[in-house]
């Protein structure tokens, strides 16, 4: 059905708001979204649960494009949410893009109440 | 040109192991729906009892996720059972109220624990041992009972047993025979796996015939035909299990004993093909795991269109999943016309007997040194003569002419041969793992193959492998091993050039010593951030990026996401003004459980993680610090009463203990650090199973290290005596030193005293102006380390992000 409507954004916050080779957590209806910045500045958006353990990747560790999950240590690729090794699976990737220094996370239902 | 839809009836290994080898040969030819009546995705059922004995996790048991089954685009309904089939409108219907078309459908329903017939046998508390759920009823039971019972002493009774007594329950198990597992032990054997087992505390009945089951609402006796009466909270019953055929038989199929299947796996309707446990081919049922892969294949073969695969039968070889004891047995024994090899070590608990008919091996038992059961099983699966073996044979491969090369036998099994019996790797897909995808470790191995994942017994096998795939190339594996993926130097190394370097930051050390990655990796950027730490305190800045969550929020996680918070008491000290104000935060933050720990501290588990700075907040108005419970660092001092109100005390531990605290709280140290103090030689503070602990003597007092508890368990070496408190804040402080310079990081005292020797350590301690100089630098440290972390935090001014949400999204207005 979202495939339907026509992409629209949110703001969410500046890259700056997050620490470099970090994540923040943005809540969402749908539940948490974990929103990473890497240690070159590029902005990735992941459901804020691995689909392995539900562990919540904002709090891992980023090294890369990669975070490691806190939980049982997997790791995922930011860039299309596909854990690294052979048993794979994927976390959700979120539409994200950065315009201005400001991170717009795409989705055409929510809107933004409140800021950090 | 649509798909043709196969539907799985079975979520379990057959059926899923089926599904896996059907893609391997034709992705995409099907639209693959799958049926389970368990509402988890498909696990490794042959290890619930790891999992019952707390040695692995639910999760570390899930063969696929439910991820997988989006990748490959297959529908799964879980918790929904199947409850008919319509052969002529080819559909088939759930409990739920689903009905699904099929073109093919496979039955992989597997089997039903046999439940005896007898009185009480529904009694609330009677359960047996197949899924999930029951290894759930069996822990459950055994936090609120005492005495349990386990009904048959075969492989899934003694599994189940030795878990519920490592569940801490007093176990009695009951078996009909003479001899426990009769089907794979001989009497000889089964006495040596009795009298293991009896000496970890079970007790074991032979010949014994459960009569009734006894109890009022609930299972509260087990009676026994010669009148003897049992207590027991909770009973298993493991005396077998039966062929699940009751969907088989309401879709008319023919069931004999199991789901009738010919050697292509297909039942009396063409469309309709079966696999596992339910089946019943040439006469026989299965309930071990390696006929199973064997069906998967040959049933994948069908499906994808390759008529003249077959399947002919399995001889299996059973592996007893109870940790310490060594058991391996395939093939028969006890058959008349057959003769017998054997070999008894009664000292080292050794048994081994070969079965042989015609210079043949039909069957082999081995027990206490199982290491080659692989080898007898591939020369009894290949019926291969061994006469010229035959004087040799029983001492296994390394004692034949070719075997003075430990490797040549491994070299010398066929690429059939089974390597790993858990999960149906055989010896070619691992060799082909290490040639063309460059495994060069064990560990690699086992990610891409599963080789040795599951219970690990194949692990030497799986190095042998390696040795002789790899030649050379693996034994220059074999030095220091290196710190991770992203380096070939190993820690040492890494630490001796940072200083020598002058190495000052994370990037500075992966330029200089050439990572093989951009950033690193969530095992390397720990370590090298605590080796510039401690190499240059009040110079280095700590990277909070490169520190695991724990230690970037100051709490530890919980596997719900919350965080558990843990104040400092000191030396284990408290008052009505501390715990008053904690009774107040639990209140406030609806906290929902406090636990008082191992190490004497007030644990509050359960606080979300955008309330810890406010928590902190309010600890902090009570003078109360973080406890560090979550940190490599050092975490809480224990101490006992001592001569300030023990009748026995001779010193005093609880001012010892806190003066301790006061000096070394905040350090952080290559892993975790406990320490405690005793006020006399009975050592309440059970200092000795401590990193550093000291015990009080009429003369004085004496220092231990190198203790501690958990899987593990390993007393301290004493490492010294002296006289007074400030030679014990001294040798403490440069113990402290010396590991943090020099142990590995994530290395406990333990480990790292035994790579080292308790000699050298002492040594170090000794030399006073050694022993000094190591102070001073602690001392020096801690000018830096010594920070509340949560008072920073709960100003605010540090590291807010960690806490607040980047923002917060709610839907747009209904329309």
């Amino acid at each position: 059905m979202n495939a339907m409507l026509p992409q629209s954004w949110v703001a969410v916050g500046r890259v700056t708001d997050i620490p470099r080779r970090g994540a923040r957590v943005v809540k969402a209806p749908g539940g948490d979204i974990a929103v990473f910045r890497t240690g070159a500045d590029e902005v990735y958006a992941l459901r804020d649960r691995c689909p392995h353990g539900n562990g919540p990747l904002s709090n891992g560790i980023v090294h890369d494009r990669k975070v490691t999950c806190p939980l049982h240590g997997m790791v995922f690729d930011l860039t299309d949410g596909h854990s690294i090794g052979p048993d794979a699976c994927q976390a959700r990737t979120i539409p994200v893009r950065v315009v201005a220094g400001v991170i717009e996370l795409g989705n055409p239902l929510y809107t933004e109440t409140a800021s950090a | 040109m649509t798909k043709e839809r196969l539907v799985v009836i079975g979520n379990g290994m057959a059926g899923i192991r089926t599904v896996e080898e059907l893609l391997l040969r034709a992705p995409g030819r099907y639209d693959i729906t799958v049926f389970g009546a368990e509402p988890h995705p498909n696990y490794n059922r042959i290890m619930l009892s790891p999992v019952l004995a707390g040695e692995k996790s639910f999760e570390q048991i899930i063969l696929n996720g439910r991820d997988w089954y989006e990748a490959n685009g297959i529908t799964l309904h879980t918790g929904d059972r199947i409850e008919g089939i319509d052969r002529t409108a080819k559909t088939v219907t759930s409990v739920g109220g689903k009905t699904v078309a099929y073109d093919k459908l496979l039955l992989a329903i597997g089997s039903d624990p046999v439940v005896l017939p007898i009185p009480g046998k529904e009694l609330p508390g009677v359960i047996g041992f197949r899924d999930l759920s029951d290894v759930e009823a069996m822990v459950a039971a055994a936090k609120t009972g005492t005495h349990a019972v386990v009904i048959g002493g075969g492989l899934l009774g003694l599994e189940a047993a030795n878990g519920l007594a490592l569940n801490g329950m007093e176990v009695t198990v009951l078996h009909l025979m003479g001899t426990i597992m009769e089907r794979q032990l001989d009497e000889a054997a089964g006495w040596l796996l009795q009298a293991e087992l009896e000496g970890r505390g079970i007790k074991i009945i032979t010949k014994a015939q459960t009569e009734a089951i006894l109890g009022d609402g609930k299972v509260q006796k087990v009676r026994l035909a010669d009148g003897r009466e049992l207590d027991a909270d909770l009973v298993v019953m493991a005396v077998g299990i039966r062929p699940n055929t009751a969907l088989g038989k309401l879709a008319g199929l023919e069931v004999n004993r199991g789901i009738v299947v010919d050697d292509r796996m297909v039942t009396s309707d063409p469309d309709i093909l079966s696999v596992g446990e339910c089946v019943e081919h040439r006469g026989q049922t299965y309930g071990l795991v390696a006929p199973l892969w064997d069906m998967a294949k040959v049933c994948a073969d069908h499906l994808a269109g390759a008529p003249e695969s077959a399947y002919t039968g399995t001889v299996s070889a059973t592996r007893l999943k109870v940790t310490g004891v060594e058991l391996y047995s395939a093939g028969t024994f006890g058959d008349a016309g057959t003769e017998d090899i054997v070999f008894r070590d009664g000292a080292r608990g050794v048994y081994k007997r070969i079965v042989l008919r015609d210079n043949r091996i039909v069957g082999t038992v081995l027990y206490g040194d199982t290491k080659d059961g692989p080898w007898y099983f591939q020369l009894l699966k290949d019926a291969e003569d061994i006469a010229p073996l035959r004087d040799t044979l029983i001492f296994g491969q390394g004692a034949g002419a070719q075997a003075q090369d430990p490797f040549a036998a491994v070299a010398a099994l066929p690429d059939t041969a089974e390597i790993c019996g858990c999960n149906g790797v055989n010896k070619g897909t691992v060799v082909a793992a290490i040639r063309d995808k460059g495994c060069c470790s064990v560990e690699d191995v086992r990610t891409h193959t599963k080789a040795s994942a599951s219970c690990g017994g194949c692990t030497g096998l799986v190095e042998k492998l390696l040795a002789c795939t790899l030649g050379d190339g693996y034994q220059a594996q074999t030095g220091p091993k290196p710190m991770c993926k992203c380096t070939h130097l190993a820690h040492d190394d890494v630490r001796r050039l940072i200083v020598i370097d002058k190495l000052k930051s994370i990037p500075a050390v992966m330029q200089a010593l050439e990572w093989t990655t951009a950033e690193g990796c969530a095992s390397c950027r720990p370590a090298l951030n605590y080796y510039l730490m401690c190499a240059w305190p009040g110079e280095y800045k700590d990277d909070n990026q490169s520190r695991f969550i724990n230690e970037r929020v100051h709490a530890n996680i919980q596997k719900d996401g919350t965080y558990s918070v843990v104040p400092r008491m000191w030396g284990g000290l408290t008052n009505a003004s501390e715990l008053r104000a904690i009774a107040d935060v639990v209140e406030r933050f609806q906290i929902p459980t406090v636990k008082v720990t191992g190490g004497q501290r007030i644990d509050l588990l359960g606080v979300k993680k955008e309330d810890l700075p406010a928590v902190w907040s309010d600890l902090n108005k009570a003078g109360m610090v973080s406890g560090h419970a979550y940190a490599k660092g050092l975490r809480t001092v224990k101490t006992c009463v001592g001569s300030e109100w023990c009748r026995f005390g001779t010193q005093a531990s609880m001012s010892m203990g806190v003066k301790l605290e006061k000096m070394t709280w905040g350090t952080w140290t290559p892993h975790k650090f406990k320490m405690a103090v005793s006020g006399c030689p009975r050592n309440c503070a059970e200092a000795t199973i401590k990193d550093f602990g000291v015990v009080a003597v009429d003369s004085g007092w004496e220092l231990h290290v190198g203790g501690n508890g958990g899987l593990h368990v390993r007393a301290t070496d004493l490492l010294m005596k002296v006289e007074t408190e400030d030679e014990v804040l001294e040798v403490c402080g440069a113990f402290l030193q010396l590991y943090r310079e020099e142990a590995r990081y994530l290395e406990r005292t333990a480990p790292w005293i035994e790579r080292v020797g308790i000699d050298y350590v002492r040594a170090r301690m000794e030399d006073v102006e050694v022993r000094e100089a190591l102070h001073q630098r602690f001392l020096y440290s801690q000018k830096f380390e010594q920070i509340d972390p949560w008072a920073e935090r709960a100003s605010g001014a540090v590291d807010n992000h960690e806490f607040a949400p980047l923002a917060s999204l709610v839907p747009l207005a209904a329309e």
